[in-house]
């Protein structure tokens, strides 16, 4: 049997050319995409709150995110006095470096036949995979720590500093989370990662409180509410891009959409089984074709939107978190059922392993999900009961009030007493 | 604790982050899905405006196209604001008419004086509201201006029917 041409590796030079196109393509998708969503959160706000949203540049608005561009670029650039120069103007070029870099080894779509090999739809397969976005978001925080401090201004210096602790502790949660799928997978590479989805079930499905974990995580990174403690507008202005303006302004702007993007994308990679197309085997087997190429981008391109449109959603939901509460969150809550859920998840295959149930099967997936919903049923029990988070005040019927107090000054009396 | 912090025993029905949550996820997404918007498209779509709507000034004219003053010089004794400049002429067989007669729509303050006291039905303040200059001396309309406005004038109030049914 002759061998198809379009169905092998390509060689060096071809292999070269693809892989500057792809970068020039991703990137080019990426921004319009990230001008979009700051349209669809102008849009999905205005919809949440009975409004309209911008609909004056073209048909629905659609051209607004151009007039948004061109604004941002011809506007005035104030240099505020005190500034230290360098890293004033380093730290959005940080930021929006970062937020753009870290797409680079997600999947996003089955490969493509060509006349030149079977190109991967992928920027860079790099084989440590899940590991390089986290690296990449962390050297994020610099970005927003240098225009904190390097603004000359205490509330920027604030929100530097909020942003640089939250982003450090959700990290660790994050990075824990993932460590359990890892641990499934046994692999660090995402498009092996995808694969062994696809072959062997979702992972939010196999993994529910990693992914919950995650998820919060990525809120907390992405600095969104309900943890934009980082720009808190009712106590710190805009946080630390308080004293930027014009295009510099808009690089942070892009490179928080270009942040929730890139987590979108993580979460769909790593629990929403990334081009995955559910419920069908089409798209992983057999020879590559153009249409499964572009169904599988079609499909992960729809997971992203999902996760984006949660985001948007969430955002126009909650109120902020106060800033222990965030930290106790962070600390009290997800590292610790991050780890528990490690050792939970070891030991559940541990025990698979030693009865017999082969990696990818159905009684191996059933088994997990049973353990997951038992699991997140606990963990939203704690959730419900706990202190955490709960708001330091309810409504209450006049009957409890009462009662509350009585409560109250009796405590108030023993500790009196004491005090004695 | 280090210190005496007060913590209140609450119904967790009530205090719980998780079902708060749930909930408002909830309502936004019934306002997402079902909108009640109540914006008017301005420029495209315009509000009823009422009958007895106080917008600027417009002077009626007879069959013949001049102005039904007669410089009686009561509308600018009664206003309030100082801003309607008259000054009455007469012609050959003794007929008042104003020889200048400008209203400051900027120093106006609307309040339909000029229209009630009027004798003759002349003045009239206008069911109108979209009166944007480029600068304040064109806020100054002439009597030229103020015949050829053509918007509909607003009905004074009537003490029969105080509600305007």
């Amino acid at each position: 049997m002759p061998l198809d041409p379009m169905q092998l590796e390509p060689a060096f030079w071809p292999f070269l050319i693809a892989t500057v196109v792809k970068m020039l393509v991703v990137f080019t998708l990426y921004m319009v995409v990230v001008a979009y969503s700051t349209l669809a959160e102008r849009k999905v706000s205005a919809w949440i709150q009975d409004r309209h949203g911008p609909n004056r540049v073209g048909p629905w608005g659609l051209f607004q995110v151009l007039a948004d561009g061109v604004k941002n670029f011809v506007k005035e650039e104030s240099m505020p006095g005190d500034v230290n120069r360098p890293t004033f103007l380093l730290a959005p070029a940080i930021a929006f470096t970062m937020a753009l870099t870290a797409w680079a080894v997600i999947p996003f779509g089955a490969p493509l036949p060509t006349p030149w090999g079977k190109i991967d739809l992928i920027v860079a397969d790099a084989p440590i995979g899940v590991l390089y976005p986290l690296a990449i978001t962390s050297l994020g925080v610099y970005g927003i720590v240098l225009a904190g401090w390097s603004s000359n201004n205490k509330y920027s210096l604030l929100g530097g500093l909020r942003a640089s602790a939250q982003m450090v502790s959700y990290e660790v949660a994050m990075g824990l989370s993932v460590v359990a799928v890892l641990l499934l997978m046994g692999n660090v590479s995402l498009p092996q990662v995808v694969a062994l989805q696809a072959a062997g079930g979702w992972n939010v499905v196999l993994l529910s409180v990693a992914a919950f974990v995650f998820m919060v995580s990525a809120f907390a990174e992405t600095n969104r509410v309900p943890f934009d403690m980082a720009e808190a507008e009712s106590e710190l202005i805009a946080g630390y891009h308080s004293e930027y303006s014009a295009m510099k302004f808009s690089m942070f702007f892009i490179a928080e959409y270009a942040n929730m993007l890139t987590a979108s994308a993580m979460f769909a990679t790593l629990f929403l089984g990334g081009w995955d197309i559910p419920f069908t085997d089409w798209d992983t087997t057999g020879p590559a074709t153009v249409a499964k190429a572009l169904a599988t981008f079609a499909i992960f391109a729809a997971k992203i939107g999902a996760f984006m449109l949660f985001f948007i959603w969430i955002r126009w939901t909650l109120p902020r978190f106060r800033y222990d509460q965030l930290m106790s969150l962070g600390w009290k809550f997800m590292l610790p059922v991050a780890l528990a859920y490690i050792v939970i998840v070891s030991t559940g295959m541990l025990l698979l392993d030693i009865a017999g149930v082969t990696r990818g099967s159905g009684a191996y997936l059933l088994a997990f999900l049973g353990l997951n919903v038992v699991l997140m049923g606990l963990l939203f029990v704690i959730l419900d009961r706990g202190r955490l988070i709960s708001p330091a005040s309810s409504r209450l019927d006049r009957a409890r009030v009462d009662r509350l107090r009585a409560v109250a000054a009796g405590r108030s009396s023993i500790a009196a007493g004491e005090v004695r | 604790m280090a210190i005496n912090v007060k913590v209140m025993e609450r119904p967790v029905g009530d205090v719980s982050y998780v079902r708060a949550t749930l909930q408002g996820l909830a309502l936004t997404l019934k306002h997402l899905v079902d909108p009640h918007r109540v914006t008017i498209q301005y420029p495209e779509e315009k509000w009823d405006l009422s009958p007895r709507w106080r917008g600027t000034h417009r002077m009626l004219t007879t069959e013949d196209g001049k102005a039904k003053c007669v410089a009686c010089g009561l509308c600018p004794t009664v206003c309030p604001a100082n801003c309607i400049k008259l000054v009455p002429g007469e012609d050959e067989v003794g007929n008042r008419y104003p020889l200048v007669f400008e209203i400051d729509e900027f120093r106006c303050i609307f309040c339909g004086y000029c229209q009630e006291v009027c004798p003759e039905e002349a003045i009239h303040l206008g069911r109108h509201y979209e009166n944007a200059e480029f600068n304040r001396a064109q806020f100054v309309y002439d009597l030229e201006r103020l015949t050829a406005q053509t918007h509909p004038v607003s009905t004074l109030w009537d003490p029969a029917d105080p509600r305007g049914e």
